[in-house]
């Protein structure tokens, strides 16, 4: 690393070959002038800085603001503008979260929110800068779309899918130097639509973000023992897909879900909900952050830690195989 | 530009408004009177005079901006637009009722004419700030954003963030006027929480200051005419000298009636004083 750079800003120049976030935003930024960006002292960490440098008069630099942050992007909303505001995921969600709620969401106004450093992507950074609750926090927002992609092509289809989207957006990904889970951008990527990635008949492993490339390689070294793990991709939280977790529960009748986040009000509860609401009987299980502050490391060593790696996710597969559930064979019938 | 109105008919505009905000009061059940008529002279001028807008064409794109950031002061701002004809007069009569557009804070979705959804103090000068820098990347140069606060909402960091963003773009544009009615539900301003000196806060986050008698209009209209006159590459911020309740005497510097209810003989006597009103 270059003296004086922070981890931070090197993973994101180490990106910037990459199609991510700030260079895709630039390049919608050509097609659209009603695109302008908001960040409060992270231009650079957040990667909006690529649009920053191809549009300086459209981007605004609040400081270390982030209430101001998003006031300032509802304000600019409200002339008819689709701003994205960049920040830290925590500070976003819980630093700034009102004024997301009352002036962007309440509003309904077009607010991108790209919150980089999710999860325990900031690892070494300390629990202060980790976020494992702003699922919990943005779905329970009316109007918010969230959406987690799993790498930089996905944030790219993302960055793109969400200029349609009228209202508010939220987007949570990681400090951007995670492995890309697709080889390219050649994929169908539809807001609200689940991908499966693996299939299989056994059990169903339901992720997004980070997670989700473990999962698929989980899946495959399951594979090799004989056990069949289908592998969704729940890259939109909210509107769920409740299509794709019933037709999980039909067929495989046993659901993990893979989250970076808090066990509690994430995706493993939004997946519980869809499946207790059905009336369908399943075997569950919820595998996350088990409602504790993340302890301080590196990336890496905190995914292994909280079983969020491919070994980790697997060993969770093989201990929810052996759980019981309660044999009712004719509900696969019902309508 | 302002419009060619006399301090004479502000000054009856703004005695219209505070019996329209008793009587809104009145329609539901109460309401926060204080804040409200301390304020009325402020909104009386603004719509009145100062502020482009158009009941017409409330959308249209090169008007001025008007956020009501001390939102609890619906009371004032949603009879204020009914007179200036943006929702119908007898519309007011819902107030606070069940499904009503108009609750205790002003919701911009439901209420016509009105720029920003409010409530949550401290909000309103960031969302100003945005709205002017997002009119100027647009090329539009003359609408003026004018954002009205309370004096206790000055407690609020966003507040200050949102002045030094003002500063650092010289946002030339904007206009922040304080209410100072220098009290909050607590007490005092300066027993809860004091903002003294709030002139020099704002002289020292890069805004020109201009201190005047909001409750007199000849002095507020001054204010507001040297704020829409400003060159200076600086936002503006009024200090409006206020006092809590202005117009009816019971009510006037009283910190019970931040908020309350009136029964009828009350109501009456309100009625009675601000008709005697100048």
């Amino acid at each position: 690393m270059a003296e004086g750079t922070t981890w931070t800003t090197y993973d994101a120049n180490k990106m910037a070959s990459k199609e991510i976030y700030g260079k895709v935003l630039a390049e919608l930024g050509e097609k659209n002038d009603k695109i302008v960006g908001v960040t409060a002292d992270l231009a650079k960490s957040t990667n909006i800085g690529n649009f920053g440098d191809k549009f300086p008069e459209r981007i605004f630099n609040v400081g270390i603001a982030e209430q101001n942050l998003f006031g300032v992007a509802a304000g600019l909303a409200k002339t008819g503008l689709i701003p994205f505001a960049s920040t830290f995921a925590i500070f976003a969600c819980l630093r700034g979260g009102e004024q997301v709620r009352t002036d962007i969401a309440y509003q309904n106004l077009p607010v991108k929110i790209i919150a980089t450093h999710g999860g325990l992507s900031f690892g070494t950074a300390g629990t202060t800068h980790h976020c494992t609750e702003d699922y919990a926090i943005m779905r329970a927002i009316p109007n918010m779309t969230v959406v987690i992609p799993a790498d930089g092509f996905e944030t790219a289809k993302a960055v793109r899918a969400c200029i349609d989207i009228p209202g508010p957006f939220y987007m949570r990904v990681g400090r951007g130097f995670e492995p890309p889970m697709h080889d390219n951008e050649d994929f169908e990527f539809t807001v609200g639509k689940a991908m499966t990635i693996h299939e299989g008949s056994d059990i169903t492993i339901i992720t997004c973000g980070t997670p989700t490339l473990q999962a698929r390689e989980a899946a495959k070294d399951l594979e090799a023992e004989g056990i069949s793990v289908r592998v969704i991709n729940m890259h939109t939280l909210k509107p769920i897909d409740k299509d794709a977790i019933m037709q999980a529960v039909m067929d495989t009748r046993r659901i993990l879900t893979v989250e970076e986040h808090n066990v509690i009000g994430g995706l493993g509860d939004a997946v519980a909900a869809v499946i207790a609401e059905s009336g369908k009987g399943c075997a569950f299980t919820k595998l996350g952050i088990n409602d504790e502050f993340s302890v301080i490391g590196y990336p890496e060593d905190l995914y292994a830690r909280y079983k969020l790696d491919a070994t980790g996710i697997a060993e969770t597969v093989k201990e929810l195989l052996g759980k019981e559930i309660e044999a009712d064979e004719d509900w696969a019938d019902e309508d | 530009m302002p419009k060619n109105v006399s301090v004479q008919e502000l000054k009856s505009k703004a005695k219209e408004l505070r019996l329209n905000i008793v009587k809104t009061a009145n329609f539901a059940g109460s309401g926060h009177l204080g804040g409200s008529l301390s304020c009325a002279d402020i909104l009386a001028a603004l719509y009145f005079k100062y502020l482009n807008v158009d009941s017409k064409n409330p959308d249209k794109f090169d008007r001025d901006r008007f956020i009501l950031s001390k939102g609890h002061c619906a009371l004032a701002y949603v009879p204020c637009l009914a007179m200036a004809g943006f929702v119908p007069m007898e519309s007011l009569e819902t107030f606070n009722h069940y499904e009503s557009p108009y609750g205790m804070h002003p919701d911009s979705k439901k209420v016509r004419g009105c720029d920003a959804s409010t409530g949550s103090l401290g909000h309103g000068l960031p969302m100003g700030v945005g709205m002017a820098l997002g009119l100027r990347y647009q090329k539009v140069t003359d609408s003026k954003v004018v954002v009205l606060m309370g004096d206790g909402e000055q407690n609020e960091g966003s507040v200050w963030e949102a002045a030094m963003a003002a500063a650092h773009y010289k946002l030339k544009n904007l206009i922040a006027i304080v209410d100072r009615n220098k009290l909050m539900i607590d007490g005092p301003t300066e027993e809860v929480m004091g903002i003294n000196p709030i002139d020099k806060k704002y002289e020292a986050f890069g805004f020109k200051v201009i201190v005047c008698n909001g409750n007199d209009m000849e002095s507020l209209d001054k204010a507001l005419a040297e704020a829409w006159a400003n060159t200076e590459d600086k936002p503006v911020a009024i200090i409006a000298q206020t006092e809590k309740g202005y117009g009816v005497k019971r009510f006037q510097g009283k910190v019970p009636w931040h908020y309350g209810a009136m029964n009828s003989d009350l109501f009456k006597e309100a009625v009675a004083d601000i008709e005697a009103m100048d």
